[in-house]
């Protein structure tokens, strides 16, 4: 039995569940932030396995744009966070909550 | 060989799932970055055995480089110490059994599922012959040129959005 794409796909499916624990988890941005990242390498790994099972170069275009995407997001994230820290000291999501009512 | 193979996936597969499971569970922030970089450079193991020499480049120069820089840089610029900074038991609890459940349903899924069998032209043959940075070339070029350029008005958006929100009011 050599190595599948159902490997591929398990572990990939295992890192996104680890990535949503983070998320979910953690009250520090930043590693929720590198917790959403976890998630979009593993949707990375999948698009990719498929890829090369199916011996289609359309999911390798995709992780391009989503590492694209993942790179203006980390940008404009970080700043976000810059900016909170200097108003309230602080990067817990507890205290996000300006919007609430 | 095949044993071989095999090994080599295990052995790569199990040093990913502990480093994410340690980016998850580290108090210091600094230590999950580390712990991401050395899943990203698992996967990008991973992009090479799945004949995506390209796509490991990039992983390793975009994500373990610029994004992991930024982050890092971040981090130290805020001085985060490593504060317990977890919520509660049951929201724990509570995250651990969501996250379990839809692992068990994309198990299930995996299992009892079959992946398409509609081949496209390209195998590990022709990427070796062509060259893997020439097809994604050739691809993005042709078929995606609308969302290349797309890609590119975003990350200027990303530039100038990160400028405006970060810097000091003058």
């Amino acid at each position: 039995m050599i190595v599948s794409v159902y490997h591929y796909m398990v572990l990939s499916a295992i890192l996104f569940s680890l990535g949503t624990i983070g998320v979910l988890t953690r009250r520090n941005a930043i590693v929720v932030f590198m917790c959403i990242e976890l998630m979009l390498n593993a949707v990375n790994l999948t698009f990719i396995a498929l890829s090369s099972y199916l011996g289609n170069m359309d999911g390798q275009i995709f992780v391009f744009f989503i590492m694209t995407v993942a790179a203006a997001e980390a940008a404009v994230g970080l700043a976000l966070m810059i900016t909170f820290y200097r108003n309230r000291e602080s990067i817990d999501v507890e205290d996000f909550s300006l919007l609430k009512l | 060989m095949e044993i071989l193979q095999q090994l080599f996936f295990y052995v790569v597969a199990l040093v990913a799932v502990i480093s994410g499971l340690l980016v998850v569970t580290c108090r210091n922030p600094v230590n999950s970055a580390i712990s991401l970089v050395m899943t990203f450079f698992c996967l990008a193991i991973f992009y090479v055995t799945l004949h995506a020499p390209f796509m490991a480049a990039i992983q390793i120069m975009v994500y373990a480089g610029a994004i992991m820089v930024l982050i890092v840089f971040v981090i130290m610029l805020l001085n985060l110490g490593s504060a317990v900074a977890v919520r509660s038991r049951h929201a724990v609890t509570g995250a651990v059994v969501a996250s379990g459940l839809m692992l068990f349903q994309v198990l299930i899924l995996l299992k009892k599922g079959s992946v398409s069998v509609v081949k496209g032209p390209i195998d590990a043959a022709q990427v070796e012959a062509v060259g893997h940075t020439e097809l994604i070339g050739q691809s993005l070029f042709t078929d995606f040129l609308l969302p290349f350029e797309i890609a590119s008005i975003l990350l200027l958006v990303a530039i100038v959005g990160a400028v405006v929100l970060a810097k000091r009011e003058v």
